[in-house]
């Protein structure tokens, strides 16, 4: 039993361990946006000037808009073309279902700076050639998010599709509703989760998306990732780093008033059992 | 809709509600890829405009991969991926363990969610704090007398710190669906912790754990952000090449040929992760 005590300590330091690495640098971005010296590596007391810097800066300010529009009209399109291709392919019992969900699981295996250039390559192409399709800037970053982040949504919706069975809509089929009707009232209620799940991860996706977004852009689509990118190259951005300090904040606060709505709803499912 | 038909009657939704999400497949994903394939078979013409591409079918982009310099090039990368994909196997298995057997059901959410929430924040901005942190002129490395920034080890501590999450939630799922009565019982029977962990573990959990090891290598192959912040440029990854030529040298043939070099080497991975796969659905596990 001795040992057995031992392991388990080991492991809960080695875990402990982990997670401090895993915020380490997180850590240090919260640290140095408050560090009023301009030379980000060192030390030099502290001052909030850098937070209100980075919102006089009309180059980030116009960054992070663009990403918000992006990710939002990504998140909007993944979630109602994957949401739709996740109920035909659900319980299809087609010869395409096969070659349809390797299509899908291909966009997530193939490496993504590959995807990048070859969308790089097709919009020019398009562009030159078929008049229809927009130049390379923020439409085409959105045509290629798409791509990307509706597979993930079509798995994460498929699962839960496949997962709940499918008695409750029989049983509505049978009460007399109509495909629709059972659509809205049955397997959308009980969706939803996924949806929301698959929603957010194609905004955060299309959010944090550097490398897709850097091909498929021109000279004046910058986008929060990559005015990031270009300005830490040189290592003199206190602004960024108050920026993403905020962007922190909000999720953490986001994904703790979460769990404290899922943590009163399971007390609340204990207390009636 | 008729009222009262078979039990066996399993309501479906029409085929054609995929035909959007395929169609938009085809046009902007295999469309492109195969522009891809067409750019690689192309060849660069002379001219000062630059990007003048004169289509056919010749290989000297594609010969130009087996050049021994970007040979090693592959190889680094591949090296360099597998090491990052053994180091978070390394790292993150303990911790998914330790999150499935040992911390109480009323902290998984908590420990679940502080995995989770790095993940939420951007990727570049916490490759650019392990700059900061490696920097041997900073505050950190500095005070240790550490000067690793702008080599392997700089990017390997990146590579395993970007995509730690992506190991540890499969790991964790498959160890904690596990059914761990099974161990309890070997280990009541007289096996040691190791033996129960080789023969009952370890097998359990495999095509998670094998599933998680392919979600990291695949990317950590493609990786172009992190070798480029933290190598400095002065230690390449294919994916470093294959920017070069689009944004900078501008040879679009040969980029593309060192795109699908790439992709065929990854996708003979993903075959044999898919016939391993289907070998253990096989057994019957």
């Amino acid at each position: 039993m001795h040992s057995a005590q031992t392991r388990r300590r080991l492991l809960s330091g080695w875990g402990v361990l982990v997670l401090l690495f895993l915020y380490l640098p997180i850590a240090v971005v919260i640290v140095y946006a408050f560090n009023s010296s301009r030379d980000v590596s060192t030390w030099k007391g502290f001052s909030l000037h850098w937070f209100s810097a980075a919102f006089r800066s009309d180059r980030y300010v116009a960054a992070l808009e663009l990403s918000l529009k992006i990710a939002a009209l990504n998140a909007l399109f993944a979630t109602l073309l994957g949401t739709a291709a996740a109920l035909a392919l659900g319980r299809s019992r087609s010869k395409w279902k096969v070659p349809f969900s390797a299509l899908v699981f291909l966009t997530l295996v193939v490496p993504e700076i590959v995807i990048a250039v070859a969308s790089r390559v097709f919009f020019v192409q398009a562009h030159d050639n078929v008049g229809l399709f927009p130049a390379l800037g923020w439409k085409t970053i959105l045509l290629a998010h798409v791509v990307w982040s509706s597979a993930v949504v079509v798995l994460i919706v498929r699962a839960r599709f496949t997962g709940m069975g499918s008695a409750l809509e029989e049983a509505s089929f049978d009460l007399g509703a109509g495909p629709l009707s059972t659509f809205r009232q049955v397997t959308l209620p009980r969706l939803a989760p996924a949806i929301v799940a698959g929603a957010l991860l194609a905004f955060t996706m299309s959010f944090d998306d550097y490398v897709l977004s850097v091909f498929t852009a021109s000279g004046t689509s910058e986008t929060w990732p990559m005015a990031v990118f270009n300005d830490v190259r040189f290592g003199v951005t206190p602004a960024v780093n108050a920026i993403s300090t905020i962007m922190f904040a909000v999720v953490a606060a986001g994904v703790a008033t979460a769990m404290w709505i899922m943590n009163r709803r399971g007390d609340t499912a204990d207390g009636l059992a | 809709m008729r009222r009262g038909r078979a039990r066996s009657f399993a309501p479906r939704y029409p085929s054609w509600l995929a035909a959007p999400l395929l169609g938009y497949y085809l046009l902007l994903f295999v469309a492109p890829l195969a522009i891809l394939v067409a750019f690689a078979l192309a060849k660069q013409g002379d001219s000062f405009a630059g990007s003048q591409i004169i289509y056919g079918f010749y290989t000297d982009a594609i010969s130009q991969v087996f050049d021994s310099l970007y040979v090693n090039v592959f190889r680094q990368t591949f090296l360099m991926a597998a090491g990052g994909t053994l180091a978070t196997v390394a790292v993150g298995f303990p911790l998914a363990y330790w999150m499935a057997r040992h911390v109480s059901p009323k902290r998984k959410g908590l420990v679940l969610l502080l995995v989770i929430i790095p993940f939420w924040t951007s990727f570049l901005i916490r490759t650019f704090a392990w700059k900061l942190i490696l920097d041997g002129d900073g505050s950190f490395a500095g005070a240790l007398h550490l000067n690793i920034l702008y080599t392997w080890k700089a990017v390997l501590i990146g590579l395993v710190y970007g995509y730690l999450p992506l190991f540890v939630l499969p790991a964790y799922a498959a160890l904690e669906r596990m059914d761990w009565s099974l161990v309890d019982g070997a280990l009541d029977l007289g096996a040691t912790p190791w033996q129960a962990f080789k023969d009952i573990t370890l097998p359990l959990t495999r095509p998670g754990l094998l599933s998680g090891t392919l979600l990291v290598f695949i990317p950590m192959a493609g990786e172009y952000v992190i070798p480029e912040m933290l190598g400095g440029g002065r230690f390449l990854f294919v994916g470093n090449v294959i920017q070069g030529q689009f944004i900078g040298a501008d040879n679009w043939p040969f980029g593309s040929a060192v795109s699908l070099g790439l992709m065929v080497l990854l996708s003979l991975f993903v075959i044999l992760y898919l016939i391993s796969a289907m070998r253990e659905e096989q057994f019957g596990a």
